[in-house]
């Protein structure tokens, strides 16, 4: 993990977590897009053979410690989205950046999906539309990030 | 590393492992609520990561708290002051009526209230998960506090602690979807049981009857029933009131009078009663030892 600059890619992943729980004004906190499946989805498919779904769940269990929900919810939701792109990263790799945003958006709507009917089956809560908002402003971030990315991949030289 | 062959399991292999570990996590977690004491660990090791994502918000009140003209922090003072005098004048009459009242209790033969300690604590990280309300604030196991201690803020009960943590510790609070709390009525003593909703901004009572004598604008206070909240302390004010006979019972809804939303600084309050409850037990083991 440590070689070739794997630290970055830690470092990166500890950041998109800060950024996750960083607190905001009620009216924006809603529409927090999620830092950490950005960043995975980006890794996962640049590096798969570093990153993949272990990398996934041990970052979902942490951003369940983090934010204090039942322990391994966000971590399967995670996992689970990662799956689809660490079965996949040949064919999102060659679709554009717009495409990849479309398809980004799809993952985090899964995600926000299971971790919701997880929710559900654990405490009974009730289905807002707010709560797929995050999935509108991780579509719009998506180009952005996976620019950034890449620059601090070559950046980087991280393989 | 070549991505093209892949190394180590497969996708599928490694899916099915971690939703089986998701799977057993949640299970003890939620279920058998075994990660207690673990939770707590957690809690320490991730507290640096909040303490540095707390820092952009602390520079802003910082900034803010600092670039304050003459002027405000002078008509600021005058107002704090004028606060003070009237506080003073109030604690004069309370401390009159406490002693009263420990009079009056001592001739009816009741318990006597003890003294609360107090500790002030600060807001570290507001939950972003929506489907919990929870904060986090920045004392610990190290501070003395412990799972169950009741936090209020300046205006009413906010919730109590749910996991401990070496320097933070995370606070449930009342408007979250499994939370409640006993209150009653100020007006005419009416108990019901406040529970969260979910939102923000409102309470559920539920199994309220027809008959029940309740009112839209009524303060409801903590029973002091169920040992974990204190008598006496503002919950919530009445806001709703739906007097539909085709249903079974009424439905009723309540504003938290804490400012859920706006919390900065709050006090957790440590009950002697914690030790009062072990009391009995150790008297019946020694009678047990006798």
């Amino acid at each position: 993990m440590f070689a070739h600059n794997g630290i970055i890619v830690i470092f990166t992943l500890l950041i998109a977590l800060m950024a996750s729980i960083m607190p905001l004004p009620l009216s924006v906190d809603a529409f927090r897009p999620d830092w950490v499946l950005i960043v995975l989805i980006y890794w996962t498919m640049a590096l798969p053979g570093r990153v993949n779904i272990i990398t996934a769940w041990i970052m979902g269990f942490l951003l369940d410690v983090l934010l204090g929900s039942v322990l391994g919810v966000h971590a399967a939701a995670m996992a689970i989205a990662i799956y689809i792109v660490a079965e996949s990263f040949q064919k999102i790799r060659n679709f554009s950046v717009w495409q990849q945003a479309l398809i980004t958006g799809v993952l985090a709507a899964l995600y926000h999906l299971v971790v919701f009917w997880l929710q559900r089956f654990l405490i009974d809560v009730v289905f807002l539309t707010s709560y797929l908002y995050p999935v509108i402003t991780t579509i719009v971030l998506w180009p952005w990030m996976f620019l950034l990315l890449r620059k601090v991949r070559r950046n980087f030289s991280i393989k | 590393m070549n991505p093209i062959f892949k190394h180590g399991p497969s996708p599928q292999y490694r899916l099915v492992l971690v939703l089986f570990c998701s799977a057993l996590l949640i299970f003890f977690d939620h279920k058998m609520a075994s990660f207690e004491s673990v939770r707590g660990y957690l809690q320490s090791l991730v507290s640096p990561l909040q303490y540095i994502a707390n820092t952009p918000k602390q520079v802003m009140t910082w900034a803010s708290e600092n670039l304050t003209t003459r002027q405000q922090l002078m008509t600021e003072n005058h107002q704090y002051r004028l606060n003070e005098l009237s506080f003073h004048e109030q604690g004069m009459q309370l401390e009159i009526i406490k002693q009263e009242n420990a009079r009056l209790r001592t001739l009816l033969a009741s318990p006597l209230r003890s003294d609360i300690k107090k500790m002030v604590a600060e807001v570290l990280a507001v939950d972003s998960d929506p489907y919990t309300h929870q904060v986090v604030i920045n004392r610990g196991a190290n501070d003395g506090v412990y799972e169950g201690q009741v936090v209020l803020d300046a205006q009413g009960i906010v919730g109590q602690i749910l996991h401990v943590g070496q320097t933070s510790s995370r606070v449930i609070l009342i408007t979250d979807i499994s939370h409640a709390v006993p209150v009653r009525v100020e007006r005419n003593g009416l108990r019901l049981l406040a529970s969260g909703s979910g939102r923000i901004d409102r309470l559920t009572h539920n199994f309220v009857p027809h008959s029940a004598d309740i009112q839209t604008g009524d303060t409801l206070v903590t029973s002091g029933l169920g040992g974990k909240y204190p008598e006496g302390y503002p919950v919530a004010t009445v806001s709703f009131v739906s007097q539909d006979e085709s249903r079974e019972f009424v439905s009723v809804y309540s504003v938290p009078i804490a400012q859920i939303d706006r919390l900065r600084y709050l006090l957790l309050l440590s009950d002697k009663k914690q030790q009062s409850i072990f009391a009995p037990k150790i008297q019946s083991t020694a009678k047990a030892a006798q």
